[in-house]
């Protein structure tokens, strides 16, 4: 069933009962002031930057995440990403930072995102306060997972934030395991193509010798 | 990369070569070899591809673990310097507000301009591209043959060293055997479109790139390159030994620090620097080609961007490389604005890019298969070139020349953006979510149309009457128009490549109420823009003649694409180059009669 089906099968007053103000945010109704709370003022990176050398976070832009929007975006980033058997946890490989960096960033694109997230991020927090009493972070596994449920039904900042998260997640060599890339490596001699095994799979046949 | 500032050039040249990328680097290449002074100024900054090159860097490293920006426009670890579709100091303008009769004109400003990036697709002209008004009565011929340049072709793959295979398709040519460096094998998306394609009487073959597959044979091809010079030999030997072969990790579009690919900052300038006949002055922003009252190119007027002053360097003979929309600009400017080598009134016209038709596809075979190293030469390995000649001379078809279709995609380095489509992923998370992205990452396979684009008479681009650069120089005002054979084209190649998905069991992932005429690239997007001063039998009715020389100032000589009479599917860099060395050779050759 994909999430389209899903969304249709559920009460629809439901979902917009749960998550009013991330509904919000989805629709034309943007809450200005949630949006424009805190305004990266930053520029970009320019035409030249040094390519060769690894960044952390924030090194380009300052980050603009407040206190609680960050710790909010952590539970929720574990959420998306928990640790379990195929690979590490959001948290341990950073994925609100990078999350917190991409919404930081002075480019149309990522404001654009902005514009989803820091609502959402409080948006939450305030579902969670009514139906809880606690933060989205506080709430317990239980409860974060009834708040999952409730955005996966159709949820545009939760489809946002997943989007990003799984950018995010994937650009962290330790979770290219997770995902099935298995390059970046060199190999000395000749190309080696795709192993018998992923031919005789597709029935495929290698055509250059 | 070594450089020089104004202040220790010599006071004369054999030759002013303006532009470092694949036309003056080949240029510089051909002629100090042969003992030609030179040189070479280009715009932007001197690159260290050694020192600079991102080699093995993630995601995890990169500001929006590199993906693109206004900034940078193919992502953070895209070799390009100081470019894009904007140069902040170097505006253009465009003489419509539509989008659609817009150019988006993409420049580099840096040692080696694009070819510090490009996609080192290698492909020669056919035959019948050279002449495409004599097989359908539209756009030009050209004044030259595909014999007159084979044997430019051949040596230009000699020495950048290129993969393919021979395939003797028709308008497809052939490589001399034993030049081609052989072909990478499939990968899984390349292999899965070569037969469902075949179905559909697509023929998928190996591409042929600029990237060595085993190391080259310095010992024997730098003799067979230069015979009777064995200065030349030696430098170019120990360049050719100096590359290593490529070991299938790196994208090629950040640069190649073990030079296994071809730029001109690897390939073309090391050895032409090694033979002491170069002098490279960076930073150099080209106004105007000075030219004397006998007709004669004297030198060329430049701002020195680091001072911001006006400086002239002289020489006896001026290559001009800067990029079809840069060269125009020079030759509008000169004569402070009169323009050169204009008496045809045709310098700026017939401007043309590359049709691109793009569309992803999903294929459920591929969906969760076993994970392997699928990131190859780093660029396409296969591709089907234009296959419907016999069609289109039988009039079946609404649109009057090819196209080939690059493949790519699949399992390729996740970088900042989601692998996986998001609304694959759309109301999933924890374990559930990781689980289909695993399922459908590698799923996808790309397909892009590049096709040949007729030369019309409203794509062209002339000076902007008010609008100047960070230097007070007249900047470009472009116009651009599709014809319908170029609209068509875009609409067989979206039904094509939904039927080859189709054929492989998938899907083409395509809004079905989008006009498929409209899902052509816009102009300039491919950056395959040539024309603006074509070559041509008639001094009337062209801007230069067969050796690149501009009919009206005889030792001026055009060697980027701006000369090209015709812009057919093959990409432009390999032709750029074999016409940069055959004139090369013409220089030479006068220069040995004492008419520099």
């Amino acid at each position: 069933m994909n999430s389209q089906e899903q969304e249709n099968r559920l009460p629809r007053r439901r979902v917009l009962q749960w998550f009013a103000a991330v509904a919000a945010a989805e629709g034309m109704a943007l809450p200005a002031a949630l949006a424009q709370a805190t305004k990266p003022g930053a520029t970009g990176y320019g035409q030249d930057p040094v390519m060769a050398k690894r960044y952390e976070r924030g090194e380009v832009w300052p980050l603009t995440f407040t206190k609680s929007e960050k710790a909010a975006a952590l539970a929720l980033a574990d959420m998306v990403f928990p640790k379990d058997d195929m690979g590490p946890a959001a948290s341990e490989v950073r994925v609100a930072e990078f999350i917190d960096e991409w919404v930081s960033a002075p480019y149309p694109r990522q404001q654009g995102d902005r514009k989803a997230i820091i609502p959402g991020l409080k948006g939450l927090d305030e579902e969670c306060r009514k139906h809880f009493q606690k933060n989205f972070a506080e709430a317990s596994e239980e409860q974060k997972k009834a708040a999952c449920d409730e955005m996966a039904k159709g949820n545009h900042f939760f489809n946002v934030f997943t989007a990003l998260a799984a950018g995010a997640y994937y650009s962290d060599p330790r979770c290219w395991k997770a995902l099935g890339y298995a390059g970046n490596v060199p190999i000395g001699g000749a190309f080696p193509g795709p192993p018998k095994e992923v031919l005789d799979q597709l029935g495929l046949v290698q055509t250059v010798e | 990369m070594p450089t020089i500032p104004i202040s220790k050039a010599k006071s004369e040249y054999d030759v002013i070569i303006v532009g470092s990328g694949a036309g003056g680097g080949q240029m510089a290449y051909t002629l100090t070899l042969a003992g030609i002074k030179c040189l070479m100024l280009e715009a932007g900054r001197s690159y260290d591809v050694v020192a600079e090159t991102p080699m093995f860097q993630t995601g995890k490293d990169a500001p929006l673990g590199g993906s693109s920006t206004p900034d940078k426009n193919f992502g953070f670890f895209d070799a390009t310097i100081d470019g894009g579709w904007e140069v902040p100091d170097e505006p253009y303008t465009q003489a419509s507000d539509k989008a659609e009769e817009q150019f988006r004109w993409w420049r580099a400003r840096m040692m080696g301009g694009r070819t510090n990036h490009w996609g080192r697709i290698s492909l020669r002209n056919g035959p019948y591209d050279f002449k495409p008004y004599s097989r359908d009565g539209l756009g030009f011929d050209w004044p030259i043959s595909y014999d007159d340049l084979e044997p430019y072709y051949t040596k230009v793959e000699k020495l950048i060293g290129v993969y393919g295979s021979n395939e003797g398709m028709e308008n497809t040519p052939d490589s001399p055997t034993g030049v081609l460096q052989p072909p990478p094998k499939g990968r899984v998306g390349d292999l899965m479109i070569q037969k469902h394609g075949k179905k559909l009487g697509v023929p998928v073959i190996p591409i042929h790139r600029a990237v060595l597959t085993r190391p080259q044979d310095g010992k024997k091809l730098a003799p067979e390159l230069h015979p009777d010079n064995p200065k030349a030999q030696k430098i170019v030997e120990e360049s050719m030994s100096s590359r290593a072969a490529c070991f299938w990790a790196t994208d090629c579009g950040r640069g190649c620090s073990i030079r296994a690919n071809y730029q001109s900052t690897t390939v073309h300038l090391p050895p032409a620097l090694a033979t002491g006949n170069l002098d490279i002055i960076p930073n150099a922003h080209v106004r105007e080609v000075i030219v004397g009252k006998d007709g004669k190119a004297k030198g060329v007027l430049f701002i020195d961007k680091t001072t911001g002053k006006e400086e002239r360097v002289k020489g006896k003979a001026v290559v001009l490389a800067a990029s079809s929309g840069e060269t125009v600009r020079i030759l509008l400017n000169s004569a402070s604005g009169d323009g050169i080598a204009n008496s045809s009134g045709l310098v700026g016209k017939y401007i043309m890019d590359t049709v691109g038709s793009d569309m992803s596809g999903q294929i459920p075979a591929l969906e969760n298969l076993p994970a392997h190293n699928d990131d190859g030469a780093g660029g396409c390995h296969f591709y089907s070139p234009w296959w419907l000649y016999k069609e289109q001379k039988a009039g079946k078809l609404d649109f009057a020349r090819g196209y080939h279709i690059e493949i790519s995609g699949t399992r390729s380095m996740p970088k900042g953006n989601s692998p996986v489509p998001p609304h694959f992923l759309k109301g999933l998370y924890g374990t559930k979510l990781k689980e289909a992205a695993r399922r459908y990452y590698g799923s996808f396979v790309h397909l892009a149309c590049r096709g040949e684009m007729i030369p019309n008479e409203g794509s062209f681009a002339e000076l902007d009457s008010e609008v100047k650069d960070k230097w007070g120089i007249p900047v470009m005002k472009w116009h651009w128009k599709w014809s319908e054979h170029e609209l068509n084209m875009s609409a067989h190649a979206q039904k094509t490549f939904a039927g080859i998905f189709e054929s492989a069991g998938g899907k083409g992932l395509f809004d079905a109420k989008r006009d498929p005429r409209k899902a052509i690239l816009r102009g300039g997007e491919v950056i395959h823009e040539v024309g603006g001063a074509l070559m041509g039998a008639d001094a009337k009715k062209s801007v230069c003649n067969e050796w690149n020389q501009t009919w009206d100032v005889k030792n001026l000589i055009l060697c980027d694409a701006s000369p090209f009479a015709s812009n057919s599917d093959k990409n432009p860099t390999e032709t750029i180059m074999a016409l940069a060395w055959r004139a090369a050779d013409r220089l030479i050759e006068e220069s040995r009669k004492g008419n520099l």
